[in-house]
């Protein structure tokens, strides 16, 4: 079968692979570009394990054809921190213990980032619906939420 | 696997050539929520998929004279970010916005939504009380049809060989007109509704001069309820005529047993969705703001 070839930026970094039609954005980022931060949960896009951006837009990667990244600009968990600087989310996961066993929280991180990137004050209620598709089986939803909302609220503070 | 082709259409008839020549193998690739799912259960295995996003009519919303245009690719979450189309009709774009979560947002469509042609489909019901019309590209013409003709049965929609849905067309209409969905499901959030209506009305003073009821879930196609309508409309909204309309909902359902719901509380729950979403499709049409469902993130 004829390979494509795909030319993108992944986190900033202009990269190209080869990949088959029918292979998924998850798919490649694990398995050929070794970036396996993000996570395969159901491979269905009910888990949210896989979320990326892809020109800025919350997706999950298994539901993207990797062909569908010529040309765009992905953002996956391995473009959070930069080099030892961890984003705010990730400290505050950390701090609050916002994570158990840790498969979900790649998705939760660049899907929280997505929210706050938009909106700084998000109520709890709105919190939950746009991370209601990343789904956690350990943690409990409740010490994800308040990570987030704190790291809202510094990032208003700083904003002052 | 098969050898699969996957192909950027950059044009409408090149979409439509493409999809006529992979002779009913074609898959048309929007969002893919629909499509990448069913190709990994191995439900679908396409010829060639023919992603149309690189096509400008597609992927974008127009207004002309207070009609508005959407092409069928366009991600859900583009829509609810159109904030004239919002306060135009809110009651589609809230059914739209309903489908899955923000991940899904940010890539399913409402051409994708109906073209998957589930009779539970969350923006249907609100596509035909809005009387929206589908313009489809076939490989030498272009036809349009209303949204309430476009599918034939659950998973069955009326294309031709060769056709693609290129967009949704909501037709202008008086200030003084509101609209509503209003669906239900057992949790809050991330499911499919058991029983969805779409309510549209065009009120003059306390007057409903004119109603259009869309109801999903309750039939192999989603409904237009004429007789909801028709009960509606001349009405000042009154207790007997929402009892009509309601009435008229739960005669029109021919829903299956599931472990959804079964047939009797679907047919029952039709008639409490039309007496609900009717309140708040009156209230918008008479400028009163009136969110139907929890405040998402956006």
């Amino acid at each position: 079968m004829a390979k494509i070839h795909v030319t993108t930026t992944i986190n900033g970094a202009p990269t190209e692979f080869l990949c088959d039609p029918s292979q998924t954005l998850l798919d490649v980022l694990r398995e050929q570009l070794g970036l396996t931060g993000s996570k395969e949960g159901c491979g269905s896009g009910d888990c949210g394990a896989c979320s990326v951006t892809v020109d800025g837009r919350l997706v999950c990667s298994c539901l993207v054809l990797a062909p569908e990244a010529e040309g765009a600009k992905v953002e996956t968990i391995e473009g959070m921190a930069k080099g030892d600087k961890l984003h705010p989310l990730q400290k505050k996961f950390i701090e609050m213990a916002a994570l158990q066993c840790g498969i979900c929280t790649p998705g939760f991180l660049v899907a929280s980032r997505a929210l706050l990137e938009r909106n700084n004050n998000p109520t709890e209620t709105e919190i939950r619906y746009w991370l209601a598709g990343n789904l956690c089986r350990c943690t409990g939803y409740d010490k994800i939420i308040h990570a987030v909302m704190e790291v809202a609220a510094e990032m208003r503070g700083s904003a002052k | 696997m098969t050898d699969i082709q996957f192909k950027v259409a950059k044009t409408v008839r090149e979409a439509a050539s493409l999809m006529a020549a992979a002779k009913g193998k074609g898959r048309i690739l929007a969002g893919g929520t629909d499509l990448l799912v069913q190709m990994k259960a191995g439900m679908v295995t396409p010829g060639t998929i023919i992603d149309v996003k690189k096509i400008p009519e597609m992927v974008g919303i127009t207004e002309t004279k207070g009609s508005y245009r959407i092409g069928a690719a366009t991600p859900a979450a583009v829509i609810g970010e159109h904030k004239k189309l919002r306060k135009a009709w809110p009651g589609v774009v809230e059914a739209i916005n309903l489908i899955g979560s923000t991940q899904v947002q940010g890539r399913a469509s409402a051409g994708g939504n109906l073209c998957n042609a589930s009779p539970a489909a969350d923006s249907v019901p609100a596509l035909v009380a809005a009387g929206a019309i589908v313009t489809i590209q076939g490989p030498k013409t272009r036809r349009q049809v209303p949204v309430e003709k476009f599918n034939a049965g659950p998973g069955k929609t009326t294309l031709k060989a060769g056709e693609i849905v290129v967009s949704l067309t909501l037709p202008a209409r008086p200030k003084t007109s509101g609209d509503a969905y209003l669906r239900l499901i057992p949790r809050t959030e991330m499911d499919i509704a058991v029983v969805g209506v779409g309510v549209s009305l065009t009120m003059k003073g306390d007057t409903c001069v004119s109603a259009r009821v869309g109801l999903g879930a309750v039939a192999p196609t989603v409904l237009l309820v004429e007789a909801a309508a028709k009960a509606l409309t001349g009405s000042k909204l009154d207790a007997k005529a929402l009892d009509d309309a309601a009435n008229a909902c739960s005669a029109a359902c021919r829903p299956i047993d599931d472990k959804r719901g079964t047939i009797r509380y679907r047919t029952k729950i039709a008639g409490v969705l039309l007496r609900l979403a009717t309140a708040i499709a009156a209230d918008r049409a008479k400028g009163i703001s009136r969110p139907a469902h929890s405040q998402q993130g956006h």
